[in-house]
């Protein structure tokens, strides 16, 4: 399975249940032209966490490269996103899908202590 | 070919030190292909504004079309790897931009220039203005013994070039000899070259995987501003100077950043390059220069 394919099954609940997500932290992430909010959010290593997101004007990205965790987000759905951090450390995370002038400096930061 | 390097600087305007590097990944073409050379321009971001990167940025391009006119040996032919225009939210300044480069680079004496968008150019309508201006995204072509294949990582703008290019990209490999000389062109490093600041293609690694088989491929490719050489195996991976700013090395810095523009040095990290199938292949470096 790929890991698009996987993450989008995990986030439709097809491999944990019901009972097993409601437990999960749930944060909301709300995306427009050019920025995340927030911006930085932090987590708990190998502590799971759903991010929900959403934009408010046009198709986006998130995208958390060191955790091979990314996501599209589209106009009027939300996008979820079941990410463990298994290090701890501040890492990026960015918009990847272009969106205009101002796209290369769309992203946040993910602490996991 | 017989280039004067002395004579080439002289007559292109330009000056300083060159880099030149052998092409390792070019190494097969030294077999029966004709030499030749061609020129590699890229991400001219046409109708970009600021003064703190580029003070002339309604002339830079101006000075690389002059300077590739003023080779002492022509080049067979001209590439431009995308981003020709910076991007805008205006489909009528959309195609102002790609008209007004257009015109700009009808200027090269030389009439035989291939294109390919940059996602500044194609990636906020998929690519519609763009092939407006210049065509087909994406296509191949051959020369003198070399098959060059232009891949479009852009004009989805998830940075993927898709399964119906993919499908293509594997017909067009398997109409080639297992040894032919393949040079693709592309925007987008096909590699992971730094995911966290974007330079990734999403199924990048699914062209590299086609043209694995075949011992002869050099990719040549532009999007982030800076000269860049990388092995995927025996694949060589050579990124393109920009003509408007360059950015920080790869992991240089926190963040992706651009690098002001240095009253003291100007145009300093700009430039284009030439790239030589004679044996031993060789790219040559020139800066842009007032």
């Amino acid at each position: 399975m790929k890991r698009r394919q996987l993450l989008i099954a995990v986030a439709a609940g097809a491999l944990f249940g019901p009972a097993a997500r409601s437990q999960e932290k749930v944060i909301r992430i709300v995306a427009k032209k050019f920025e995340f909010t927030p911006s930085e959010i932090t987590l708990e290593r190998g502590v799971p966490v759903v991010l929900e997101l959403t934009t408010e004007d046009v198709a986006m990205g998130f995208s958390a490269p060191d955790f091979k965790a990314d996501v599209e987000i589209v106009p009027g759905k939300v996008a979820r996103l079941r990410l463990v951090p298994d290090k701890a450390g501040t890492f990026e995370f960015i918009c990847d899908v272009f969106c205009g002038d101002g796209h290369e400096d769309m992203g946040g930061k993910i602490h996991v202590t | 070919m017989a280039i004067d390097r002395r004579e080439f600087l002289k007559l292109a305007g330009v000056g300083g030190a060159v880099f030149a590097s052998g092409l390792a990944g070019c190494a097969g073409m030294r077999m029966k292909q004709d030499d030749f050379y061609f020129v590699q321009l890229s991400d001219t971001h046409w109708g970009f504004k600021g003064d703190a990167l580029n003070p002339d940025a309604g002339g830079t391009l101006q000075k690389a079309v002059a300077a590739v006119n003023a080779l002492a040996t022509k080049p067979d032919f001209i590439v431009f790897t995308g981003d020709l225009t910076h991007t805008t939210d205006d489909p009528k300044e959309r195609r102002r931009r790609l008209a007004e480069f257009r015109d700009i680079v009808s200027k090269l004496d030389n009439k035989n220039v291939r294109f390919m968008p940059g996602e500044h150019d194609a990636s906020l309508d998929q690519g519609q203005a763009w092939k407006e201006f210049f065509g087909a995204s994406y296509y191949s072509f051959d020369h003198k013994g070399v098959h060059f294949i232009a891949i479009d990582n852009v004009s989805d703008p998830a940075a993927k070039i898709g399964e119906a290019q993919l499908a293509w990209l594997k017909a067009d490999l398997d109409k080639q000899a297992k040894d032919a000389p393949i040079v693709v062109l592309t925007h987008r490093p096909l590699f992971d070259l730094m995911p966290q600041w974007d330079w990734a293609t999403k199924d990048g690694a699914q062209a590299v995987a086609l043209l694995m088989p075949h011992p002869n491929v050099t990719v040549f490719y532009g999007h982030i501003h800076q000269e860049h050489h990388h092995m995927t195996g025996h694949i060589a991976h050579h990124s393109a100077k920009s003509l408007i700013f360059p950015l920080v090395a790869p992991g240089s810095k926190p963040k992706r950043e651009p690098i002001p523009w240095d009253a003291a040095q100007p145009y300093k990290g700009l430039g284009f390059r030439s790239v030589e199938t004679e044996t031993p292949a060789k790219i040559t470096e020139y800066p842009v220069k007032a």
